[in-house]
């Protein structure tokens, strides 16, 4: 049997989702982000959420997110997403509503949004990618960097006197009564990107069940900035990060 | 016994060369092209033994662009 006598679509295992469109994107090689952008399209168009889900962008590495996945975004202010997110789906309940954000918008510029929309309660899904760096702007040092990690403006270690401490966001949200679902994932290997498109799709059915705030952490890589190949930066991210970020369920709904 | 086979297509304009499907191809058909490039400059992903696939997906789970799609069939 060939190739091609095997290539036909009822065999058909998987592909680009239809909701990612041919937009060459704009992510270096081995990014994260490209992996989470196609989870977040298979999900969707799964749920058959496509023509009800709101999809609000960051700035950040992730701030052309609405040329890459077909679905409605609204581009918000550097750390206001889950503001703006709060008015869509407050404005129109009956719509799911999800954040994507980077580190840099999430736990730096826009902590205090972040955790006031999770106090709320506010039913909104936020994608929280950390690779612990800020990637757009050349690898400088993200609140979330870690201890010793260098950096272009630690090129020394992130030193705990002179810097402080990796901020970890997702247990303060986990702490907060207003949030019914929080975990950290990851997606270097098969199986952790499965385990995350479950994660993604358990936070989207929370919110359409309006649940109260879902928090999907994914523990990403950033190889450009952290001057390494895609593989070493998965490996470096299993050995270094995941000390410091564990995967897993950090909060889980009550039913 | 039933077998499985599969087959894997490349979108070779797509690729970006990040080497993440070649490392997670638990039966090494994948490889990256060392002389040819594509349009962008990037030295993509080619099938290298077609005959080895067994279909799992797990290139395609990696993949950061969406640029494999992957065929399974069962010889019973």
């Amino acid at each position: 049997m060939t190739p091609e006598d095997i290539k036909q679509p009822e065999n058909l295992v998987c592909t680009k989702p239809r909701l990612l469109n041919d937009t060459h994107m704009h992510y270096c090689g081995g990014c994260s982000h490209g992996v989470v952008h196609r989870l977040v399209a298979e999900v969707l168009d799964e749920m058959n959420q496509a023509d009800n889900v709101i999809g609000i962008a960051p700035v950040g590495c992730a701030v052309f997110a609405y040329k890459y996945i077909d679905i409605d975004w609204i581009e918000a202010a550097h750390g206001r997403a889950p503001a703006v997110a709060t008015a869509a789906s407050r404005l129109n309940p009956s719509r799911l509503v999800f954040t994507y954000q980077g580190d840099g918008d999430l736990a730096a510029i826009g902590t205090a949004e972040t955790i006031h929309a999770a106090n709320r309660g506010e039913n909104i899904t936020i994608i929280f990618i950390n690779n612990a760096i800020y990637g757009m702007t050349g690898g400088q040092m993200a609140p979330t960097t870690l201890e010793g990690m260098r950096t272009s403006t630690t090129p020394y270690g992130r030193r705990v006197d002179l810097n402080g401490y990796p901020l970890t966001i997702t247990p303060i949200l986990a702490s907060l009564p207003g949030t019914c679902y929080v975990t950290r994932q990851a997606v270097h290997t098969p199986a952790a990107v499965a385990k995350t498109k479950r994660a993604l799709r358990q936070a989207f059915e929370n919110t359409l069940a309006k649940k109260g705030t879902s928090v999907v952490e994914i523990v990403g890589t950033c190889n450009s900035g952290w001057k390494m190949s895609p593989e070493k930066a998965n490996n470096g991210m299993v050995d270094n990060m995941f000390a410091a970020y564990p995967p897993g369920d950090l909060k889980t709904p009550q039913d | 016994m039933p077998k499985i086979i599969g087959a894997v297509e490349i979108n070779q304009e797509r690729c970006k060369g990040c080497n993440l499907c070649v490392v997670a191809c638990p039966t090494d058909v994948l490889a990256l092209q060392h002389k040819e490039v594509n349009n962008r400059g990037y030295h993509f992903a080619y099938v290298v033994n077609p005959d080895s696939c067994i279909g799992c997906a797990s290139c395609a789970a990696v993949c950061p662009d969406g640029c494999v799609t992957v065929y399974r069939k069962r010889i019973p």
